[in-house]
């Protein structure tokens, strides 16, 4: 069982990620197990999914339209985004508008190119839960949150930007 | 001038220490290559010819005098005694060491200065008109925006990973001094027929590989709508704009795919669901940030004061200087004067260490402690009495500063090409001091006018050669270098991209080029009419002839 950092904490992780094979192939999935399944596969059969006696989240690679889980993200326990590069900053729209604009509150995950230096960004836009790239240290990436203690921005974290704090302050 | 509170100074010292350790991790091979280059780039950091350049920031031109002091200790202590002037209106150091930047940028936030996203993908330094605040057409003074547009672009976790650079320019003047409409985001700041302050949005200017003059997305923004909008265009551009290919990455490429009609849509689609949201300024936000850029407490001064018309009278060359290097302001018996960094002989935009306390010493002395750079790649003294003109003038001139063309041809705007950055084509800056000389006649120089000169080493078009009057453009032909050249580029409010005249040139034919351009254009010209309308009226074909002739 890998580990993952979840709300700032290094946890056990007990979900696989479904992904295809070298030959493009998609490996079966055993009942029981929790899977993170490719946002195609979830929309074109949802209720067999959902059926299933392990549980069943969704990940969204860079290119996926979040507008396509609208009105469908209660219940699911999980989304995640890839980040094939880390220089690929679409997750960081598909983060917020899932948080913004959709509304949703379960588990938003973090997989593929993801290390310490992308925490901060990361949880600024909504994420929570972060898969870190294999050779990178999952417990010095903890440090990532902590690399800036404000901003200037409106964030899902701290909605309110700071120009306008800082005239209320005032 | 903007004055950082705690919170600026903080997210600035933790970036340096983010950048500290980043450094450290890639010089102990824990962060590869290909992860520190990104890291580097946001953070100003190239890797060139000789070393690593360091770009600083110099947020839409601004700089104190303690800030120029500081930048000519840092060039002394940490490079060769140098810096270049960029034409975002940054500045760069050529020779540092890698593991000595962390240093340099703990300098600089001592002085409310950085080197953040002056590279990379991202949001780049916002620039602006160089005498925003003084300029006698002004219309609106628009560096409150540029503040306030400065602290959204800074760090933001949403844009941090663009496909390509962005660029924002905002201009506020009758003319556009700020090249806003070759920019990924020009912004006017107009007033609607109502008499409300807001934005005209222009979206997908451009130069480098594929030059495009930028369209207007929205003829009106209201003011508090600024930021949620510019969330929704770079929104757009996060999600949709290319990756697979670097060259067609930039938005303009996405604004010309999806036309700029279904573009303004889809950004207008995005902005409904953030207009008025928590972003969306509030009169006295716009109140605080516009607190900072007050006018000084001039003194009440005669315009044209006795001593300052007499001096111009009796002194042809002092007459000079003042017609080319100083601008009107908008407070009587004030100008703005523009110290030349085009001296034949020295590369354009190159600013020594002594030049830099100079120039900071006559801020304090003359004017109010403040400089600007512009992006003709000089530096602009904002507020000088008229009376002091002469003294100015003269020291000027002893620090090498008071090259009297501004404006001219001579006064080329020219990145440092091949004999620093590792992209160039071809070298720049020797071609342009062969220019330089073959114009060194002064009387002749003045007669020619007002002439734009741009040269970029390379299609980047750092040096923006396509809205030069004239363009100089370094390409490599076999391993050689060989210079193409465009006619009748403007910046301005009527930008336009200029068009090659024909084959290029050898090195030592550019001069030679020049020269046969300019007879065309003597002999043409109607009476006061300067070479860009000339080139507008008769149009590329004598200048190509008598350029491209065969000698008989």
């Amino acid at each position: 069982m890998r580990s993952i950092i979840k709300q700032g904490q290094v946890v056990a992780d007990s979900w696989s990620v479904l992904r295809p094979d070298e030959e493009g192939v998609w490996p079966a999935v055993a009942d029981d197990v929790d899977v993170i399944v490719p946002l195609s596969m979830w929309l074109s059969d949802k209720a067999a999914w959902q059926e299933r006696a392990g549980k069943t989240g969704v990940w969204l690679a860079p290119d996926d339209d979040p507008a396509a889980l609208a009105g469908q993200l209660t219940g699911l326990p999980l989304i995640a985004v890839d980040f094939p590069a880390f220089t690929d900053g679409r997750g960081y729209s598909i983060g917020r508008l899932l948080r913004e604009r959709y509304g949703y509150q379960g588990e938003l995950r973090a997989l593929g190119d993801v290390w310490s230096d992308l925490l901060h960004y990361l949880w600024q836009v909504g994420f929570d839960a972060f898969e870190i790239k294999d050779g990178k240290g999952i417990d010095s990436a903890l440090n990532g949150y902590h690399t800036f203690t404000e901003r200037y921005q409106a964030t899902h974290r701290e909605p309110v930007p700071l120009f306008r704090r800082r005239v209320t302050l005032v | 001038m903007y004055r950082y509170d705690e919170i600026d100074h903080r997210i600035v010292r933790e970036r340096v220490e983010q950048f500290r350790d980043q450094t450290r991790r890639y010089l102990a091979g824990e962060l590869s290559e290909d992860e520190f280059r990104p890291l580097r780039l946001m953070n100003g950091l190239y890797v060139q010819r000789h070393a690593p350049m360091l770009r600083v920031a110099i947020p839409y031109g601004h700089l104190s005098s303690v800030q120029l002091r500081k930048l000519a200790g840092i060039a002394r202590t940490y490079d060769r005694g140098y810096g270049h002037l960029t034409t975002r209106q940054n500045i760069q150091f050529n020779w540092p060491e890698l593991s000595r930047v962390p240093d340099i940028l703990a300098e600089l936030a001592e002085v409310e200065m950085h080197a953040i996203q002056t590279s990379g993908n991202c949001v780049r330094n916002t620039t602006t008109d160089a005498f925003a605040g003084v300029a006698a057409d002004e219309l609106i003074d628009p560096r409150a925006y540029c503040e306030i547009i400065r602290q959204w672009s800074t760090l933001h976790p949403e844009f941090a990973f663009l496909p390509r650079k962005f660029k924002i320019a905002v201009s506020g003047s009758v003319q556009d001094r700020a090249a806003s409409q070759v920019h990924d985001v020009g912004l006017h700041v107009v007033r609607n027929e109502a008499g409300e302050v807001g934005f005209k949005v222009i979206v997908g200017g451009g130069l480098g590989r594929t030059p495009m003059v930028g369209e207007v997305v929205k003829a009106f923004l209201p003011t508090r709508h600024l930021l949620t909008y510019l969330d929704a265009v770079l929104r757009v551009y996060n999600r949709f704009g290319r990756r697979d290919n670097k060259y067609k990455a930039r938005i303009k490429i996405l604004v010309k795919a999806m036309t700029v009609e279904a573009f303004a849509a889809k950004v207008e689609d995005e902005w409904t669901h953030l207009k008025d949201g928590p972003a969306t300024l509030r009169d006295e936000d716009v109140a605080h940030y516009a607190s900072f850029f007050t006018a000084p407490a001039y003194d009440v001064l005669p315009a044209n004061p006795v001593e300052f018309a007499a001096r111009l009278a009796e002194d042809a060359a002092f007459s000079r200087w003042v017609a080319r290097n100083t601008r009107e302001h908008r407070q009587p018996g004030y100008r703005s004067v523009v110290l030349s960094l085009k001296k034949t002989g020295v590369p354009p935009g190159d600013i020594t260490a002594e030049q830099m306390e100079a120039a900071a010493d006559w801020a304090d002395r003359f004017g109010y402690g403040e400089l600007r750079v512009a992006h003709e790649q000089n530096l602009i003294l904002p507020d000088v009495r008229e009376r002091d003109l002469f003294e100015l003038w003269q020291l000027a001139k002893a620090q090498g500063f008071a090259t009297p063309n501004i404006g001219l041809l001579t006064d080329i705007i020219c990145c440092p090409g091949g004999d620093f950055c590792s992209l160039a084509n071809a070298r720049s800056i020797p071609v342009a001091e062969a220019i330089q000389r073959t114009f060194d006649d002064l009387d002749y120089l003045f007669d020619l006018g007002d002439i734009d000169c741009n040269f970029s080493g390379c299609m980047n078009a750092c040096g923006h050669h396509h809205i030069g009057n004239i363009g100089i453009l370094g390409v490599d032909k076999n391993g050689e270098e060989w210079y193409q050249i465009t006619l009748g580029g403007s910046q301005g409010s009527h930008t336009t991209i200029g068009k090659v005249i024909g084959p290029s040139f050898a090195q030592a034919d550019v001069p030679v080029a020049f020269q046969k351009i300019m007879s065309v254009f003597v002999e043409q010209r109607l009476q006061g009419e300067p070479f860009i309308d000339t080139v507008r009226r008769i149009g590329l074909d004598p200048f190509k002839e008598r350029v491209y002739a065969k000698h008989h």
